[in-house]
């Protein structure tokens, strides 16, 4: 049987059960997380091992511009916050309330990859594409990485909009907006580690 | 059978209030980190435990605030698998800065 099954089951055999399989959903996306997290420290290990080899072509410093980061990371941040707007709409049944926070949220986050995939692409041009150099393609590795799962999270959050709008607010629905939050609001911490680890101190 | 409804930290028991304090408290420590790399009239060592500083403080900001993790016991299981996976974390990225850091020296 489907998960989409048994959810809708739990929706009907009473209070209890309901509330169990969503926070047991909730822990299970929680240890998911953790390991998303065990993959991310492994690409930022290698980075870390990986920054100081240019081989000959630009450094971290030559190549970023703080003030473009700044706004991505605003970008990022807002969304978050927005996010949290749509789990408290969410809280309260409006329905337009949640679909408006999303669709906030959503463009944000579509800001967010439009920035970064602007980046990626004048930084290819330049010259400066993942083959160049180890930096390089640790670099890559990493912050397309981050931009991949915004990305999943995007297509994602689009298909929950659709959920929103054709089968309204049931209690799966509610259940994966709830563990969509916590996707989004992950990628904010992990983007906070980016930033700080290969933005910032790239250019100090 | 008692099971603890773990997970019900998941981002659902949030309220404005927190929600307003985590945000207000992110924008403040980006702010302050990107701007102690901006001005570039402070020594690096200072940069450096400023930003370090702020990301742990806004990485935990946002673990309390917008992903709701406290000490509660609803939350338990889940601080757990965070405590294994900092634990783990530690081990990858330590023990590979280390070993390459020792490899490259041996080699130079």
């Amino acid at each position: 049987m489907t998960s989409e099954a048994s959810n809708i089951e739990a929706v009907h055999s009473g209070a209890f059960e309901e509330d169990h399989s969503v926070t047991n959903q909730a822990l299970g996306f929680w240890l998911y997380l953790m390991s998303d997290l065990v993959i991310f420290s492994a690409i930022f290990a290698t980075y870390a091992v990986l920054v100081n080899n240019t081989a000959g072509g630009p450094s971290a410093k030559d190549l970023f511009h703080l003030p473009y980061v700044f706004a991505e990371t605003m970008l990022l941040l807002f969304s978050s916050a927005t996010c949290g707007m749509a789990i408290l709409a969410l809280q309260s049944g409006k329905r337009n309330l949640v679909l408006a926070w999303f669709a906030v949220t959503f463009l944000l986050g579509l800001g967010f990859i439009v920035m970064e995939i602007h980046e990626f692409r004048s930084l290819i041009l330049e010259g400066h594409g993942p083959e160049h150099s180890g930096f390089l393609s640790a670099f890559f590795t990493l912050v397309g990485t981050h931009g991949a799962h915004v990305t999943c999270g995007l297509i994602w959050m689009a298909v929950m909009m659709g959920q929103v709008i054709i089968k309204g607010l049931t209690i799966p629905v509610q259940s994966r907006l709830t563990r969509l939050s916590m996707f989004w609001h992950f990628l904010d911490i992990v983007w906070v580690a980016v930033f700080t680890i290969v933005y910032l101190m790239g250019v100090l | 059978m008692k099971l603890t409804p773990v997970g019900s930290s998941g981002a659902s028991t949030g309220s404005l209030k927190s929600y307003t304090i985590g945000f207000i408290l992110s924008i403040v420590l980006t702010a302050i980190a990107f701007g102690v790399v901006m001005s570039g009239n402070l020594s690096r060592s200072t940069v450096m435990f400023t930003i370090v500083g702020a990301a742990i403080a806004q990485i935990l900001v946002h673990l309390h605030y917008f992903l709701h993790l406290n000490t509660s016991s609803e939350a338990r299981l889940n601080v757990l698998g965070l405590v294994f996976t900092i634990l783990i974390m530690l081990l990858f990225v330590g023990g590979s800065l280390w070993i390459m850091y020792n490899l490259n020296y041996r080699l130079m």
